[in-house]
């Protein structure tokens, strides 16, 4: 397992590589030019081009690539060109956010959708089923952002009960900083939840119809044990599975929980640094993304060794 | 009923749910929710109008324009000038100090002042009229010109594009085509740089040192009294999420509202809109690019009014005539210099004419490339109704969609359209800035000198020089008609109308809003 684990995160070093010249060079033909946001509204061609000069923007595109990987390969990923900060310190100021929000909905999305999707599957084809396939199909078809406002208009301007929008870290007491991401989990979480519970269901119904359920039922055994000692346990791979690609669809979900509750994560700065085209932001956050990706795909990976007694690395 | 049993169950459900007090409770902190996001720590490294508000509130100035566009002695205490108005004396008013304690010098004046007039656009003219700026003393200091240049005191003490500010002669000695590192100012707030999360907040303190003037405030003008003791710029980049947080109380200000939520915001309770000035916040105009054909034909240029009804601008950005003003001119309308010059050019709405005119000007169906930014709140709307024109008058309409950022980018271009060029775009300007003649620069036409589009007329430059020199108020106006009336002739853009973008503030628990003058004006706001 251990050489496993060392060969994969090897492996990670080509890939972060490619991801790294495509970002660069995705970005430089892109349209768009970063000393004319600068320059402003009243700048002329001249003082664009001054601000171009001085950024460095107006060299090669090859030489401003070799001398980001140099950076790169001494940890350094630059500094934002508007705010002229380390980009390392605006990811860190950015993370805790996201991966509170991340955690948050995995947990509120798992909690739920792993309970309703063994529930579905058990009572299959009768109400209950119904009610939370219907539900999944609900959640698949809200945009996040509808759900978000209609959130924000109950709980927080009609009932007053939460913020409408901010973060509270951590350190400020447990209490705001939950506060502050309950509406936001739950936006974010139906998606995923109703993804869940599907694939649980799914799953379960397959692992159900199996001789050794019928064994076990005929045995005598009571029905939470069956259902969750020997049949959630091995239908458990597609759901981690599923939980795995959560966690990457999130990245891109984020984006837009972040904006309308105002969170000052990751997703809002990359759109941000896009829309400004401030390259060095937006590469390092792109690196961040790929290798959070990379991480999890390997944690997935390992995981199915201990749900799954058949595979062995 | 239902409402209130939810709820209730709700409050059961969450006991702790109440929105806590900030950790600062004891400290009276201003919330503020801006236009954009303070990006960028230098006013002079960049014309952004968030740079300057940032700027305002930590750096201080020489003069200060009041509410009339006046300028008013700001760090100055007393100045004189001399009778052939070509020596300028200014003695700084005791009790300067910056940020980090150092008392403010005129070496630090006169370094700030060179660097903002290498950089900024009306700077640049007033230092082309300088012939050499002195100390006589760490308090005084003289300017010299070469010609009685009439417009010192408004380019020191003006609020659009960059401000005069006044930084340590460390930080003013920086490239101004670099932005400084420290922003460190002798204004009412200090930067906290330490708090500041680009994208999300900008933090500001209380400078207790700060020696305010004696006069009573008007705009940038008069005693800048601190009014709380920290001012947080929230940046919240989503229109309703702001508007849901002032009506919630998260926020205390909120300094542009987008035109559709401003009916809500009228009935919220505790928020009032307030209009943030005598002269309305924003300017909306089409540019042609005088580079490319067709539009390098006057001619053809002139064909373009005959498809502007303001009307139909204005309704789609704005809607509610309340907060819209048809105004067929260059000089902002209900400015000091709002003029008559040139307004027959837009009496007559005529697509018909306007494809004929280009015709006879050689146009013969060609695409003519338009950027149409699809991510503005006011510039998209105003696109799509120009595009609309365009093609009803029948002319073969290339629109290009893209974001902001991209045309900000393309429009710099100057090659034929097909090769990454460009016809026509659209854009706002402050309306404060339309105003005057000098400050307003894109109604200069400088040619390859001057803003994007390229216009190019010797006799509009002299006219604006011509401004610059005028001694008296009533020649201005003179002046300024004559201006209108040829730059309406050559085109150098086509207004569509101008507005204003209320403030919206809680009533309920801030005082002391100041309608502004081009920027908006926080320091002497206070908590209730």
């Amino acid at each position: 397992m251990t050489t496993y684990i060392v060969r994969r995160l090897f492996a990670t070093l080509p890939v972060m590589a490619v991801v790294a010249l495509f970002v660069f060079f995705l970005l430089r033909f892109a349209p768009g030019d970063p000393a004319a946001i600068i320059a402003g509204e009243d700048a002329t061609a001249e003082a664009i081009a001054a601000v171009r000069a001085k950024l460095g923007l107006d060299r090669p595109m090859v030489e401003q690539f070799v001398v980001w990987t140099m950076q790169l390969v001494r940890g350094d990923m630059g500094v934002s060109i508007f705010s002229n900060l380390p980009v390392t310190r605006l990811i860190s100021q950015r993370l805790e956010p996201t991966v509170a929000l991340t955690l948050s909905t995995l947990f509120v999305a798992v909690a739920m959708a792993i309970p309703i999707g063994v529930l579905a599957a058990w009572k299959a084809r009768k109400l209950v089923d119904r009610l939370v396939m219907g539900f999944a199909v609900l959640g698949f078809a809200m945009p996040v952002f509808v759900l978000a406002y209609i959130l924000i208009y109950f709980f927080a301007v009609q009932w007053q009960l939460l913020p409408v929008q901010g973060y509270q870290p951590i350190k400020e007491g447990l209490w705001p900083f939950v506060q502050s991401l309950i509406l936001p989990s739950l936006a974010l979480g139906i998606t995923y939840m109703a993804l869940i519970a599907r694939t649980t269901r799914a799953s379960m119904l397959e692992v159900l119809a199996q001789d050794y359920m019928r064994t076990a039922n005929s045995k005598g055994l009571a029905t939470n044990r069956v259902l969750l000692l020997h049949a959630l346990k091995n239908a458990a791979v597609p759901i981690v599975t599923v939980i795995g690609i959560g966690i990457a669809l999130l990245i891109s979900g984020v984006v837009i929980t972040e904006t309308v509750f105002n969170i000052p994560g990751l997703g809002r700065l990359t759109v941000d640094a896009v829309l400004k085209r401030d390259y060095p932001v937006v590469q390092g956050l792109i690196l961040v993304f790929a290798g959070a990706k990379v991480l999890v795909n390997l944690i997935i990976d390992i995981s199915y060794a201990f749900l799954d007694p058949r595979i062995r690395y | 009923m239902f409402n209130r049993v939810f709820a209730g169950a709700l409050a059961l459900a969450l006991p702790f749910a109440a929105v806590q007090a900030p950790a600062q409770a004891q400290e009276k902190v201003l919330k503020a929710v801006m236009h954009a996001d303070v990006r960028v720590i230098d006013p002079i490294w960049t014309t952004q109008t968030i740079a300057n508000i940032h700027g305002a509130l930590i750096y201080d100035t020489l003069f200060g324009n009041d509410a009339d566009q006046k300028p008013q002695p700001q760090m100055v205490g007393k100045y004189e000038v001399s009778p052939d108005k070509l020596t300028y004396t200014f003695t700084l008013r005791d009790g300067l100090k910056f940020h980090d304690g150092s008392p403010v010098t005129t070496k630090d004046v006169i370094a700030s002042l060179k660097r903002w007039g290498a950089k900024d656009g009306v700077g640049q003219r007033l230092m082309g009229f300088v012939t050499k700026m002195e100390p006589v003393d760490d308090k005084t200091f003289t300017m010299v010109l070469k010609a009685p240049y009439g417009m010192v005191l408004e380019s020191l003490g003006k609020t659009s594009s960059s401000i005069a500010a006044i930084m340590r002669e460390k930080d003013a000695l920086t490239d101004p085509q670099q932005q400084v590192k420290e922003a460190v100012g002798s204004g009412p707030y200090m930067f906290a740089k330490d708090q500041w999360v680009p994208g999300s907040k900008a933090v500001y303190l209380k400078n207790k040192d700060y020696q305010p003037r004696t006069e009573p405030p008007s705009s940038f003008a008069g005693a800048k009294v601190p009014g709380v003791d920290r001012i947080e710029l929230v940046w919240i980049s989503d229109p309703q999420t702001a508007m849901s947080a002032l009506i919630n109380g998260e926020i205390d200000f909120y300094e542009a509202p987008t035109n559709d939520f401003l009916p809500l915001l009228e009935k919220a309770r505790g928020v009032k809109l307030m209009k943030t000035g005598k002269i309305d916040s924003t300017q909306g105009f089409i540019r042609l690019n005088h580079l490319q054909p067709p539009f390098d034909n006057v001619k053809a240029r002139q064909a373009m009014y005959y498809l502007i009804n303001q009307e139909d601008f204005l309704r789609a950005i704005v809607g509610n005539p309340k907060y819209y003003k048809v105004c067929p001119a260059l000089l902002t309308c209900g400015g000091p210099y709002e003029s008559a010059g040139g307004r027959e050019w837009m009496k007559e709405y005529n697509p018909k004419k306007a494809l004929q005119l280009l015709k006879e000007a050689g146009y013969k169906g060609e695409p003519i490339t338009v950027l149409s930014a699809t991510d503005h709140a006011t510039i998209t709307p105003a696109t799509q109704v120009l595009i609309q024109a365009m093609r009803e008058a029948g002319i073969n309409v290339d629109a290009q969609s893209m974001d902001w950022g991209s045309v900000v980018s393309r429009r710099a271009k100057k090659d034929p359209p097909a090769q990454g060029g460009w016809n026509i775009f659209v854009t706002t300007s402050g309306g404060v800035g339309s105003a005057n003649p000098v400050l307003h620069t894109w109604i200069g036409a400088a040619c390859d000198k001057g803003l994007f589009g390229w216009p190019c007329d010797a006799k509009i430059e002299e006219l604006r020089n011509a401004f610059g020199m005028a001694q008296s108020e009533e020649e201005r106006k003179k002046i300024a008609n004559e201006l209108q009336a040829r730059a309406m002739e050559q085109v150098v853009y086509i207004p569509f109308g101008q507005w204003d973008t209320p403030l919206a503030y809680r009533a309920d628990r801030i005082d002391g809003i100041v309608p502004n003058t081009g920027l908006a004006v926080l320091w002497g706001i206070t908590k209730k």
